[in-house]
């Protein structure tokens, strides 16, 4: 890894968002491309292979969605989608389509800086040779090799399919899996329509090892996208 | 010179209509045997080849002749309907037969043609009205003798009267007319072949075919002046003329029309056709007053405005009209011969005159068809009855008894007075016969038994003769009089009648709110005044007639009186076909069906009619006008709602915006003197401040896209759990340290929109907070119950008052403490829309104990998915 900070490239054509993002995030430490058009976005993305793409879903010239689908055509850079509309199908889309998070404006820096973390954090994962094979999060304690989970020291039986899911879930820890995702992960593209089905499962998963089911810890539902394993 | 916009209007009108009717095109000629039915033929012929058009021969009359024959080989004949009279069969034009085939142009011979008894209509002009009003064109033939105006003046010329005649408006009405021309000698040579059969002499034919040429002349005129007219070209001919013709029950009246629509047509004028009804016109008989009746159809199909005026005297009650309406010309018959009365009085046409100041007045005999007898007096209504001359008798016999009685024969004076009174007694019991009688029987009595030579009849001092003549003047004087005063009580109470009729029907409406109350209500009274059944139809600009109303089980006959009542609508003048009379309202027609439509003919019944309609027409538009008001108050309240959110939301979004702008402001420019800790302050504020404005706007869109439908509830079996547990993470930072304990159970499902309901719980989440004091707890449950799923939010803070646990969902409702707190009351009423749209209900009680517990119930319909359908990964 450089010593430099992360390249960021950010595709925005809000002038008062672009301030706001410069000022955080240089002060974080990350460097900054800018763009205003998506056009202008993915010839920087190609001249400059940022480590990071922050992706304003509301661009004059393409909709996130396609850029996002140009993007993942030759890269796997991680791409974090800025919705202005709470609804927006093509946040939905454009995570489906390979978008690693989202996030709805307006957030706060401190939302920001936490997703883009875990988003360059997969990547180094990804790029290092060594498999981490135990998952940790608080009491929760996933052994990948040994195919065992543990809640707070004790050993939790789980259905193959149960693991399958927790394990998806592992592997894009901290971002958002769209409910399409995980069915297409876990049971085959054959099967993406069966969201609430889907929700059994979690359900069941919770039941095993959310302390308190209700107020869940590590398993949190995004209604309307999905789900997502909480770090710390 | 801007045209007339009421005019222009019409033409418009006119050409709209014209559209949709078929194309009329009269062939028209000076006599039979000119060509008109050859020349027809040709004309359609060269259509059907060359253009192909779909041509068939409804009626044609070859009357033997060659080349006709051979030409109406080469269409489509329509089959004739065969209809049995008198032990005959007729042939006659299968009108329903051409309506179902439908062609493009149909011909059909001889306009003025009477259809045999038992047809639809009467006449066959009447048929090819019914054609023309099913869009189909129509080629047709007719002579000049046919043209009602025209009529008195062919007989002139032939010494040949017609029967048949077709209405001058059919003919004004057609789209084209084609003179068919012959010159009279080539006519003749015609005759002479034996081509046709005619009893008309060259002059004749000379005559008549000047006749038609004016015809035709005339409507080209009309054409061009209706053109310039359009074009607001300067009239140049004194419009101002209007002629007023008096009918009456004369037959004579019919030739007076005729001439007066010539007047009109010479002089290009609007013209009125009226007839006065005195209290004698009542007592007329039957037939008369048919004819009256008759004479104003027929001014009204020789386009006159008719009208019927009431009063004592005629000369007077027309004078008043004409004054009125601006009439410049007034037109009288001459008086047949000359009546006794007139003789020591003025006579109408004297009266007339006298009072006639700037109006001209014409008195004309018009031409007669057959001399018939005008009867000069009138015959009163009522028979006398036999007690009436029995108790003239009786009263005489008495005068003279106590005549001897009180006075005897030294007191004449005295005596007459008594046969006087006996007179006027006789009068008002029993009638005029019965005074005429006896004011005789009192003469003679008084010449038999109080004149020299007593019980004679001779008379020995003229001077009686005087008192005779006088006793018996004012005997007929007194039993006119009565008679009179008896025909004007008539009169009041039939008018008294129609009052009382009317004013039941117009209170009963003034009591109706609605449109279709109020033509409820005047069907009813129509119904029952007229003993009839009774529609109302709506006319619209396109001509489409639609029923708004009408008496239960009738079906009225729109189709079949199409033309009419679209007449009635353009015309505003009561029309009467077969089936029924047609009068007009303001955009449409009451159409009255009697079981006897003659009797709706009377003139009375007519009037009654008018006032009938036009009372309904005014309640029909007050109470359209009242809807209209009723929904502009609603506009109004929806107005004032939508101000009142205005200026909410305003407050609302500046306050937060206020501060923000104020803090961050201060952060900007007074940097250098601000302490860190100050800094972190104002910052600290802003930031809290865009959560209150974020909460703000997402309530407001949340709220306008509920309202303008355009949120999609996607329901789909959730763990409400989840949902729970979604909306709690969401907001636990923001719950100030109040510790939310939810017990719901982990299995437990329903059928929701799982976005929308977070949104729900978040909100109830945020409420609470809102509204209790810091580290309070909150209790979220949610439990099945009889096929619901109900999810309570229970708090421990001030709770809400009694009467306001409905009203605390209404749209920007807030509490008394929420001044400071903020927020446009929203976020309750959006729970409520979108709990509602789940098919849900919410609702608050307070806990004992305190503190409020929000509730919402979720209906289970259908079954929940088990797991089955995702297989086990092996």
């Amino acid at each position: 890894m450089s010593t430099q900070g992360p390249l960021v490239l950010v595709v925005e054509d809000e002038p008062q968002m672009l301030r706001f993002l410069r000022t955080s995030l240089t002060t974080h430490g990350y460097r900054l491309v800018e763009s205003t058009t998506a056009t202008d976005g993915l010839a920087q993305a190609t001249a400059r292979n940022p480590d990071l793409v922050l992706l304003d879903l509301g661009l004059p010239d393409l909709d996130g969605l396609e850029v996002t689908k140009r993007l993942r055509e030759w890269s796997r850079t991680p791409i974090i989608v800025l919705s202005a509309r709470g609804q927006d199908e093509d946040k939905i889309n454009a995570l489906d389509a390979g978008a690693d998070d989202y996030l709805t404006k307006p957030f706060s820096v401190g939302e920001l800086l936490a997703r883009m973390r875990v988003a360059l954090r997969h990547v180094a994962e990804a790029s290092s040779s060594v498999d981490e094979p135990v998952f940790t999060v608080d009491d929760l304690k996933v052994d990948l090799g040994a195919r065992q989970v543990f809640v707070a020291g004790n050993e939790v039986h789980l259905t193959p399919t149960e693991y399958r899911l927790l394990t998806t879930l592992v592997r894009h820890a901290g971002k958002v899996v769209t409910h399409r995702q995980l069915l297409k992960e876990v049971w085959g593209p054959t099967y993406v329509e069966h969201t609430q089905y889907l929700r059994v499962f979690m359900g069941q998963l919770r039941q095993k090892l959310e302390p308190d089911p209700a107020k869940p810890r590590y398993l949190i539902n995004e209604p309307g996208v999905g789900y997502r394993l909480k770090l710390r | 010179m801007r045209p007339d916009p009421d005019a222009l209007l019409e033409r418009v009108r006119a050409e709209e209509r014209k559209e949709k009717r078929g194309r009329l095109t009269i062939f028209f000629g000076a006599a039979p045997g000119v060509g008109k039915t050859f020349g027809m033929m040709q004309e359609a012929g060269f259509l059907r080849d060359v253009e192909g058009l779909d041509v068939v021969a409804g009626v044609i009359e070859t009357h033997g002749r060659f080349e006709t024959t051979t030409l109406l080989a080469g269409f489509e004949r329509l089959p004739r309907k065969k209809v049995q009279h008198a032990g005959i069969l007729l042939d006659e034009l299968d009108l329903d037969g051409a309506l179902t085939r439908k062609p493009r142009l149909i011909l059909v011979d001889e306009l003025a043609h009477t259809n045999a008894p038992g047809s639809r209509h009467t006449k066959r002009w009447e048929d090819v009205e019914e054609l023309l009003a099913a869009g189909i064109d129509v080629y047709t033939t007719l002579n000049v003798q046919h043209v009602e105006s025209l009529n008195d003046v062919v007989a002139q010329i032939t010494g040949v009267a017609v029967r048949e005649t077709v209405p001058d408006k059919v003919i004004d009405d057609a789209d084209d007319i084609k003179l068919v021309d012959l010159p009279p000698d080539e006519l003749l040579e015609r005759i002479r072949e034996g081509k046709v059969e005619s009893f008309f002499q060259k002059g004749n034919l000379l005559a008549l075919r000047e006749l038609a040429l004016r015809k035709t002349a005339e409507r080209v005129d009309a054409e061009m002046r209706a053109w310039r007219a359009a074009h607001g070209i300067e009239k140049t001919w004194a419009a101002t003329d209007r002629i007023l013709v008096c009918i009456g029950a004369s037959p004579y009246s019919a030739n007076l029309l005729r001439a007066g629509r010539r007047m009109a047509a010479g002089l290009r004028a609007e013209w009125f056709a009226v007839n006065v009804e005195t209290p004698s016109t009542l007592r007329l008989p039957p037939e008369d007053r048919a004819r009256i009746t008759q004479n104003l159809r027929l001014a009204e199909q020789l386009g006159a405005e008719t009208a019927t005026l009431t009063g004592e005297r005629p000369a007077e009650e027309i004078l008043r009209f004409a004054r009125e309406r601006n009439v410049t010309k007034i037109v009288v018959g001459k008086p047949r011969a000359v009546r006794w009365r007139d003789r020591f009085g003025t006579s109408f046409v004297d009266e007339l005159l006298l009072g006639s100041g700037e109006i001209d007045i014409f008195a004309t005999t018009g031409e007669a068809e057959k001399i018939e007898a005008v009867k000069p007096a009138k015959q009163p209504a009522r028979p006398q009855s036999i007690g009436g001359y029995a108790g003239a008798i009786l009263v005489v016999g008495t005068a003279t008894g106590l005549g001897f009685a009180f006075f005897g024969r030294n007191e004449l004076a005295d005596v007459v007075m008594l046969y006087l009174l006996g007179n006027v007694v006789v009068a008002t019991r029993f009638g005029f016969r019965a005074s005429v009688v006896c004011g005789v029987l009192s003469v003679l009595a008084f010449d038999f038994f109080f004149t020299q030579p007593y019980l004679t009849f001779a008379v020995s001092d003229l001077r009686h003769i005087v008192t005779f003549g006088v006793m018996l003047l004012v005997g007929v004087v007194i039993a006119t009089l009565t008679q009179r005063v008896r025909d004007q009580v008539e009169v009041a109470r039939k008018s008294e009648m129609r009052t009382a009729l009317l004013y039941a029907m117009s209170r009963e409406l003034s009591r109706t709110e609605g449109v279709i109350p109020v033509m409820r209500v005047g069907v009813r009274h129509v119904e029952r005044v007229f003993d009839a059944k009774v529609a109302v139809l709506a006319v619209e600009k396109s001509g489409a007639i639609a029923v708004e109303h009408a008496s239960d089980e009738l079906d009225p006959p729109i189709t079949a009186d199409t033309g009419v009542i679209q007449w009635v609508t353009s015309e505003r003048q009561n029309r009467s076909s077969t089936r029924g009379l047609y009068v007009p309202l303001p955009s449409g027609v009451l159409a009255i069906y009697a079981d006897d439509p003659k009797k709706l003919d009377d003139p009375e019944q007519q009037r009654l009619a008018d006032a009938f309609a036009t009372q309904i027409a005014t309640a029909i538009e007050r109470a359209r006008l009242g809807e209209e008001t009723e929904r502009a108050r609603m506009q109004v309240e929806a107005e004032q709602l939508r101000s009142t959110l205005l200026s909410s939301v305003s407050h609302d979004l500046r306050t937060p915006l206020a501060v923000m702008r104020g803090a961050a402001s201060t952060l900007v420019e007074d940097d250098e003197k601000l302490t860190n800790a100050s800094r972190r302050e104002l910052a600290s504020a802003v930031l809290e401040e865009t959560e209150r404005l974020e909460r703000q706007v997402r309530n407001l869109l949340d709220m306008t896209r509920l309202e303008s439908g355009a949120v999609k509830i996607v329901k789909e079996w959730q763990s409400l759990q989840e949902v729970i547990g979604a909306a709690w993470s969401r907001v636990e930072s923001r719950l100030g340290g109040r510790v939310v304990k939810i017990d719901v159970p982990g299995d437990l499902v329903a059928p929701f929109d799982g976005v929308l309901l977070e949104q729900v719980i978040l909100n109830l989440l945020e409420n609470a907070s809102k509204y209790t004091p810091e580290g309070t707890p909150i209790e979220v449950t949610a439990h099945k119950r009889a096929g619901e799923v109900i999810v309570e939010i229970a708090d421990r803070g001030p709770g809400v008052p009694k009467d306001e646990t409905d009203r605390i969902f209404d749209k920007f409702h807030r509490g008394p403490s929420e001044r400071t707190k903020g927020g446009v009351g929203l976020g309750l009423t959006i729970c409520r829309a979108i709990v509602s749209a789940h098919g849900g209900r919410i609702w608050v009680d307070n806990r004992p104990g305190g503190g409020a517990a929000f509730a919402f119930s979720l209906p289970l319909e259908g079954e929940p998915p088990t797991a089955g359908e995702l297989p086990e990964i092996t």
